[in-house]
């Protein structure tokens, strides 16, 4: 990954009818980087993916590539290539028909196009499969295809929407492998859309987690996964407690009126803030060694671990540990520092959406 | 049966393998298409056997192939080849004003669009023979058309009882047919399908022919069986727009069953059979073609 901004959205906004989908979104992405925009259904990473390859047009702001600004070039004129969420393969063709299709249009002679499929089925291990047709193939081998069919051209970015949406869970993690595999080979800027935060977590350089149209947060997916910056990301991604709390003052925090040591500075006095703290980071301890005591409301196992609910101050503590406390036992929990997020409140109910500076 | 696998389009063949499959009831349910076996057998098969037994008999019911063969009397030959003519053009022009109808129909996703099918589908709620007979009247050399162009001074349009009144009234009564099925097509391509070939480099003209018309071939030849077939056998359209002087198989034939030889009626029927059933032969090959290898 450089540092050269590849694409840059400017102030990007666009609704259908009365629905705002994107709000003034500002985004760049780098040279060579794996960015994952992430969130719920419906937040509009689709929309974000498909003004990028250029198949809806934003009503304001820019989509600058390279330093040009192409928010008015048609698809077929971008140097990108999308790989689409119910992979569209042409099923009139077959599979290297389908993956010829672009190099065709290009005019490439039959030699390169013949050594490109090869190459390219290679790539995604599916040799062989030349002459069949698309509907005779499985779904994560269709997913393939269109993978395939996407990168022969060369794009400078490969676009995916969701591309493991409909494999299940064994097929999806092998193909999050073949994909970071891929990239790797290929050296090409990979923008990609999910909601499920694991796969996030796991692929990208840079994760986007957005909310109904705007950016909540843009990092990698440490800085996502550790440092939230507000409560919609601390819940969005992992599990966690979130605690309404107030800063006393710098490195010391208020949590359900017991007052615990922090590392985060500058909040201001006696000002109420979110507590995130995630369900690993807390050590349950003997009734008098924890900060403060409360009693297992419930247990389960969880392969790795235990999952525990501890009824303490008013607040259900989800807490996982790979010791095990019995239901009904009084604990002490204890949390470290280092592992209490602060989070600013929002001010009202709207600013939860609200896009923050970046 | 070879019409219905016309009419229906990939949809239902899916859900009718689907059914198939519930292992459930099948035996239960059998009774339930009797009703249907019945009607096909009273007015599907033994009609048939009755045009086939005329067909291949004379009138003291002695077995021949004259009545068949009597399509090469020059007369009927002449007749076939100028209703295979007339009912080739009239395809043609239903299928040129078809697709790019069917299209707008199918990009304007707005809400009238039920509205623009009810108008194609309207005029087929009046009567055949009212229609046609409406023609007969606005282009009558007495007819509205005249009459107005009169009024203005200008030359009169002679076109009734020509063969382009015909194809007028093929096009005019046929033309739904052809958009219907190509826009049923149409409507089921996936939007991201087309999307894919404009982000592969395609324009938007190259869209059109690499994707979007060898994907809508199955509406295509559905369309062109269903106007084809009965501009080929028609005779109403051609009594009443083409006057006394042209003669298409389809008046021959009507003929014959009015002066009571049902034998060559038949025998010439059998003929006219053979053509339709040739064509779709031919164009379910293509259609298989468009598919591919894949069996649906
Ligand atoms: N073509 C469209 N017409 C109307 N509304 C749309 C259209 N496409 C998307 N939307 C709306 O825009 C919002 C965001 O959609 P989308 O970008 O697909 O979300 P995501 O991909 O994050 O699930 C949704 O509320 C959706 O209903
Ligand atoms: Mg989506």
């Amino acid at each position: 990954m450089t540092d050269n901004k590849l694409i840059d959205l400017v102030n990007i906004t666009k609704s259908y009818g009365d629905n705002i989908v994107l709000d003034e979104l500002n985004l760049y992405i780098r040279e060579n980087e794996f960015l994952t925009l992430l969130g719920p259904s419906g937040c509009g990473k689709t929309t974000t993916l498909r003004i990028i390859g250029g198949f809806e047009n934003p009503d304001q702001g820019q989509v600058i590539f390279e330093g040009k600004d192409i928010t008015k070039m048609a698809p077929n004129e971008r140097q990108l290539n999308t790989v689409f969420q119910k992979y569209a393969l042409f099923n009139h063709l077959s599979i290297a028909e389908n993956i010829a299709f672009g190099l065709k249009i290009k005019k490439k002679s039959k030699v390169y196009i013949d050594d490109k499929i090869k190459y390219a089925l290679k790539l995604v291990n599916l040799d062989g499969f030349e002459n069949r047709m698309p509907d005779s193939l499985s779904g994560g081998q269709q997913q393939r295809i269109a993978i395939a069919r996407a990168i022969v051209n060369e794009p400078k970015v490969l676009l995916l929407d969701e591309p493991l949406g409909a494999l299940d869970l064994k097929l999806r993690q092998d193909m999050q492998y073949e994909l970071i595999r891929l990239k790797n080979e290929l050296g090409i800027t990979f923008i990609y859309v999910t909601h499920d935060q694991e796969e996030a977590l796991t692929m990208s350089d840079t994760i986007v987690v957005m909310n109904q149209g705007y950016i909540q947060q843009i990092g990698t997916p440490e800085d996502i996964y550790n440092e939230p910056q507000n409560a919609f990301v601390a819940d969005f991604i992992g599990e966690s407690n979130i605690l309404p709390s107030i800063m006393i003052e710098d490195k010391l925090v208020n949590i359900l009126g017991t007052n615990f040591a922090c590392v985060d500075t500058g909040f201001g006095r006696n000002k109420p803030v979110d507590v995130v703290i995630r369900p690993e980071d807390i050590d349950l301890v003997k009734p008098d060694e924890g900060t403060i005591k409360g009693v297992v409301t419930s247990l389960l196992f969880k392969g790795v671990h235990y999952e525990m609910e501890v009824s303490a101050h008013g607040h259900d503590w989800l807490v996982h540990s790979t010791d095990l406390a019995a239901v009904g036992s009084e604990v002490g929990i204890l949390v470290d520092p280092f592992d209490i997020q602060i989070m600013n409140k929002p001010e009202s109910e709207d600013e939860e959406a609200v896009e923050l500076e970046m | 049966m070879k019409i219905s696998n016309v009419l229906n389009t990939k949809a239902p063949k899916a859900t009718i393998k689907k059914s198939g499959m519930s292992s459930l009831g099948i035996r239960n349910t059998r009774w339930l298409s009797f009703p249907y076996i019945l009607w096909m057998v009273g007015f599907i098969i033994i009609p048939l056997i009755v045009i086939l037994y005329y067909g291949m008999t004379t009138n003291d019911k002695q077995f021949t192939l004259e009545n068949i063969s009597s399509i090469l009397n020059p007369i009927n030959l002449r007749a076939l080849l100028f209703a295979l003519r007339l009912s080739l053009i009239s395809t043609v022009i239903c299928l040129i004003l078809a697709y790019p109808l069917a299209m707008i129909l199918n990009k304007s996703k707005m809400k009238s669009n039920s509205f623009i099918v009810m108008i194609i589908i309207l005029p087929m709620w009046m009567n055949f023979l009212l229609r046609t007979i409406a023609w007969q009247n606005i282009l009558e050399r007495t007819g509205i058309i005249n009459t107005v162009l009169k009024f203005f001074n200008l030359p009169m349009l002679n076109i009734i009882n020509t063969p382009s009144a015909i194809v007028l009234g093929m096009v005019y009564n046929f033309l739904p047919f052809m958009v219907l099925p190509i826009y049923n097509v149409l409507i089921k391509i996936d939007k991201d399908i087309v999307n894919a070939a404009r982000d592969l480099g395609a324009n938007s003209r190259q869209t059109l022919f690499k994707i979007i018309l060898p994907l809508s071939l199955p509406g295509v030849i559905s369309g062109i069986t269903m106007v084809f077939v009965p501009s080929l056998t028609t005779f109403v359209i051609s009594n009443i727009l083409g006057g006394s002087k042209i003669v298409l198989i389809g008046n021959v034939i009507e003929q014959q069953f009015r002066i009571g030889n049902w034998h060559t009626g038949s025998g010439l029927s059998l003929v006219l059979m053979i053509f339709i059933l040739i064509s779709m032969a031919i164009l379910s090959k293509y259609d298989k073609e468009s598919e591919g290898s894949n069996l649906w």
